[in-house]
């Protein structure tokens, strides 16, 4: 619930710092959609393992013999369920307040699923990496927006071409090959980064 | 050649191998860097769209190709300290990652002192501008990232994993003027077939280009040595070498 009144309060904030005209905001309508979802991920990926580093319960995951990459996976998909799972089933309705072309949805909402699961996996990491640091929250936001800015890009070219009436298979394809370089390669990378963080 | 490259791993070899280097390369560097600025700037011939302003390129290119480049060397120098272990590697990972951010620093400020005459503005969201600025951000993380931990092996770690993550970026930034319309001029040197630019104003372009990678080398054996001199002061052939 909580997450869906951020979404709904970031989006409110927009119009009201451009300004309500429907044509500038039918334009921007993707990118502000995007930045949301970059946003949302952002704080959501800082809270990641924090409760259970501060506890103690990463050490015993990380010794427990489970392997430690599905773990993390799980509570980095469990989270992307609540945050961007989110704001793909309720992005229409935002896009309808922005003024977006309605023939972009379909788009938007495949671009919104496959990068949101982009957008938590990079950020999955980046907690791996900083989640014992000080300032931790800070140096997680430097560290995550450079990787996420690809997924951004796509998606933002993606949405714009669908509302222009093009295809845009292309920008999607590019992002699910991201996607899938990531569910592959993020448990290792998160594990590492745990396992760093521990020793800490 | 096994033990040349385990040699590097070595601290008196390497500490002694880069006073040498540095001592008789840095002179005929400098020397270089001086004739490809100088031939560049005096002696190549005016663009005839451009002029005169042109010819920062001479400055702007080769920054931006060491710097894409330089990452790929931290990428790697970390991929040998985590699969290896080789503290070495951290040395030098540590020591190429603020080079290669005053690299990209100078690129784009170079690009953005060229761009106000030729494109009428100071900075433009193209694409491949963008994706240098993101490199800049990606150096500075990894810079960020080894300032906050305070254990330097923890530390090197996990710049390490932050660099090898982040190499998926710059074939996307490699890319970045094939799969976006910009304002960027396409590659004009290619390695097959006739390149789009004149031999006349080519090779002086070259030249800095190999200038800055002898420099960049220079540059990070120098950080390294320097490094090497906080880590070890006080050990036996430290004081030996420095008498």
């Amino acid at each position: 619930m909580n997450s869906l009144l951020f979404f709904l309060m970031v989006v409110t904030l927009f119009p009201l710092g451009l300004g309500p005209d429907p044509v500038v905001l039918g334009e921007l309508a993707p990118g502000i959609l995007w930045v949301v979802a970059l946003l949302s991920a952002l704080t959501v990926s800082g809270r990641l393992f924090s409760a259970d580093f501060e506890d103690g319960s990463l050490e015993q995951l990380a010794v427990s013999g489970h392997p430690l990459g599905l773990c993390a996976m799980a509570e980095v998909l469990a989270h992307w369920c609540l945050s961007g799972l989110t704001l793909v089933l309720v992005s229409p309705v935002f896009a309808l307040m922005l003024n977006m072309p309605t023939s972009a949805i379909p788009a938007l909402m495949l671009s919104l699923a496959i990068g949101t699961l982009c957008l938590s996996l990079f950020g999955g990491i980046g907690a791996a990496l900083t989640v014992g640091v000080r300032r931790g929250a800070l140096l997680l936001s430097l560290l995550l927006i450079p990787l996420t800015v690809p997924v951004l890009i796509f998606g933002t070219s993606a949405v714009s071409e669908a509302a222009l009436g093009y295809d845009s298979t292309r920008w999607l394809a590019l992002m699910a090959a991201l996607a899938i370089m990531g569910l592959i390669l993020a448990p290792l990378a998160m594990a590492a980064g745990l396992r760093i963080s521990l020793e800490n | 050649m096994w033990t040349l490259i385990h040699k590097f791993g070595s601290p008196p070899w390497f500490y002694r191998f880069a006073t040498t280097a540095i001592r008789w390369l840095l002179p005929i560097v400098l020397v270089a860097l001086v004739v490809g600025c100088v031939w560049g700037l005096l002696y190549a011939p005016p663009d005839f769209r451009q002029g005169n302003s042109y010819r920062i390129i001479y400055i702007h290119v080769p920054a931006a190709v060491v710097a894409l480049a330089g990452y790929y060397v931290m990428a790697f120098a970390g991929l040998v300290s985590l699969v290896w272990k080789i503290k070495m590697a951290d040395t030098a990972m540590r020591a190429v990652a603020p080079v290669g951010a005053a690299l990209t620093f100078i690129a784009l400020v170079t690009g953005s002192i060229w761009g106000k005459p030729t494109w009428g503005a100071w900075w433009v969201w193209d694409a491949r501008i963008t994706s240098m600025l993101i490199l800049l951000f990606l150096y500075l993380g990894v810079v960020a990232l080894f300032e906050a931990y305070e254990n330097q092996e923890v530390a090197a770690k996990a710049c390490a994993v932050l660099s090898l993550v982040g190499t998926v970026n710059i074939p996307i930034i490699y890319k970045s003027v094939d799969w976006w319309y910009s304002l960027h001029q396409p590659a004009s040197i290619k390695f097959t077939g006739e390149s789009a630019i004149d031999a006349s104003m080519l090779y002086p372009l070259l030249l800095n280009i190999g200038v800055f990678y002898a420099l960049f080398a220079l540059v990070v054996m120098m950080n390294m040595r320097a490094a090497l001199l906080e880590r070890h002061g006080k050990a036996a052939w430290l004081r030996e070498v420095l008498g």
